[in-house]
């Protein structure tokens, strides 16, 4: 059987080899998970658990469930000032990722350029290969505490691409962007008529500060596709849910690679969804307290080690700078020796060279302990 | 969220969290720390400090009863007068006047089953104003003060992931 070229130009996932390394070893504390350690709210579950026995075990529509729509589009015009209508746009997905997917494949033509911000999550690249376009590295630097510039993005040649990609608060580096900050993104992205796909899976981690949508800026809205979805705020991960929000035609047309792939997202997912949106805003919140106190410990305790680390304010990362500089063999090092799993930056891209990831959607005991053991390392 | 409301939650938590992390995991310094938990002794609003035990891991028997209580009132005796001839005895862990069908929540606890069902009958029972003692022994805990008691099912997401 042949590979598809497609597929051959996708590179091994540098997140897969750190994976297998950490199974290999026993008493490893890993940080470097990408999901919540919280379990979803017992309201989601009993939400899923009660369509499980009403029977509701049939498609949804491809679109997803009318009512899961209308509370998505009050929730994300409440939260976010996002207006958008729920009949024509919004597409419910089978998590982010297939939104990010079907996105791809709707909106981006062979040889297109889309240009991704690095370091990023890592199935930005491999989604535009799979759709043929052609990913456009856009490094991101610490100096600009990861966060995407009008130069970045010029120097880039991005002003040539179709999309724009993105994610903030980012993984891996839990990097946010204010207003501020995204109007001369916006203004690139307007100047050289970019179409934008915003991941705003983090939007609800952030610390100090609410989110801002790129989407929510003036002449923004025509041309961005939102992702969010249920994964990391509700701890969802394994229901696979998320969400677009688009203009009617951006959604239509990925609704259309959606029907003929997905269908519908999975049918007792929506209902967990639903009930999540209705009434679980106390869970997240209280989730929320506590990966702040986890990233102020983390923080506080990378700066007393003397590792440059800057101050992540969203997500549930932070991207300190691996001591000694390589940030493969400190990673494959503090393993083996310390049974403590990070990974290291240039998973995420060209731009995450010389950092690690360190994930802290993990117990507080086994954080201080992780902690302690890299201390000990060092 | 106030600085008090936060070291209480860390330290209901775990009351054992250092100084140093507790000024770690908020925006105060070690001394503002120490004075917040200072004052909020001073207070009492925390009233002390105890560690959360699992009985069936230690190999001595120790057992523990709920006890319902209910009392008649006179114009000489009230609630208060009541709890305070149950709360002088050690043997009682948790005094509540409580609503419902019954007046006092008791918690009681002893080495042997024999102590604390002779404690109920000669030294609770035989209060005058008790009319009526109903007592369920606890046979198993599975979370005590908010720390569960299972092992749990450990961590079983992928040590690494996207």
């Amino acid at each position: 059987m042949n590979p598809s070229e497609r597929v051959q130009r996708v590179p091994p996932s540098g997140i897969r080899k750190f994976f297998e390394l950490a199974e290999e070893q026993d008493d490893v504390i890993s940080l470097g998970v990408g999901e919540p350690d919280f379990s979803a709210p017992w309201a989601a579950r009993d939400a899923a658990i009660d369509s499980l026995e009403r029977g509701r075990t049939s498609y949804t529509a491809n679109r997803g469930m009318a009512d899961l729509r209308g509370a998505i589009a009050e929730h994300v015009a409440e939260r976010y000032d996002l207006q958008y209508d729920p009949d024509d746009e919004i597409l419910v997905t089978t998590g982010v990722s297939e939104g990010v997917d079907v996105a791809m494949r709707a909106l981006v033509d062979p040889g297109d350029a889309v240009a991704v911000p690095e370091p990023s999550y890592i199935s930005y690249a491999p989604g535009v290969i799979f759709a043929d376009g052609d990913p456009l590295p856009v490094p991101t630097r610490e100096a600009d505490e990861f966060k995407l510039t009008y130069e970045q993005l010029a120097e880039s040649g991005a002003a040539d691409a179709e999309a724009l990609i993105f994610c903030y608060p980012n993984n891996p580096t839990g990097a946010v962007m204010t207003e501020s900050e995204l109007e001369p993104v916006a203004e690139f992205v307007r100047e050289h008529d970019l179409t934008v796909l915003a991941d705003e899976i983090y939007a609800d981690l952030t610390y100090g500060h609410d989110h801002t949508s790129i989407a929510t800026l003036p002449g923004m809205r025509e041309r961005t596709v939102v992702f969010n979805g249920f994964s990391k705020a509700y701890a969802m991960t394994g229901l696979r849910l998320g969400y677009a929000l688009a203009p009617p035609e951006g959604i239509a047309a990925m609704n259309r690679v959606h029907q003929y792939s997905m269908l519908s997202a999975p049918t007792t997912a929506q209902h967990a969804a639903l009930e999540a949106l209705h009434s679980c805003d106390d869970a997240v919140d209280e989730m929320v307290a506590t990966y702040d106190r986890r990233r102020k410990l983390v923080l506080s305790r990378f700066d007393e080690m003397g590792i440059d680390c800057f101050e992540a304010k969203g997500a549930f990362y932070v991207f300190p700078k691996a001591p000694g500089g390589d940030a493969e063999a400190f990673a494959e090092d503090l393993l083996e020796a310390q049974g403590v799993a990070v990974v290291p930056g240039d998973a995420f891209g060209e731009g995450g060279e010389g950092h690690l990831r360190v994930s802290y959607a993990t117990g507080t005991k086994d954080l201080k302990e992780a902690m302690d053991r890299i201390e000990a390392f060092l | 969220m106030t600085a008090k409301r936060e070291l209480l939650d860390l330290l209901l938590e775990n009351a054992r969290y250092s100084t140093e992390d507790l000024a770690r995991m908020t925006d105060l310094s070690e001394a503002e720390v120490v004075s917040t938990i200072e004052t909020l002794e001073d207070e009492g609003i925390i009233r002390g400090y105890q560690a959360v035990v699992d009985w069936h891991r230690v190999k001595e028997e120790h057992i523990r009863a709920e006890v319902e209580l209910n009392v008649t009132l006179d114009r000489e005796t009230g609630y208060d007068d009541i709890a305070d001839r149950l709360g002088r005895f050690p043997e009682v862990t948790t005094l509540q006047l409580v609503s419902g069908d019954y007046d006092f929540h008791l918690e009681v606890e002893g080495d042997s089953l024999q102590e604390v069902s002779n404690f109920i009958s000669e030294k609770v029972a035989p209060t005058p104003e008790i009319t009526q003692t109903v007592t369920h022994y606890v046979m198993e805990t599975y979370k005590d003060r908010g720390i569960e008691f299972e092992d749990g099912h450990g961590d079983d997401r992928l040590s690494i992931s996207p």
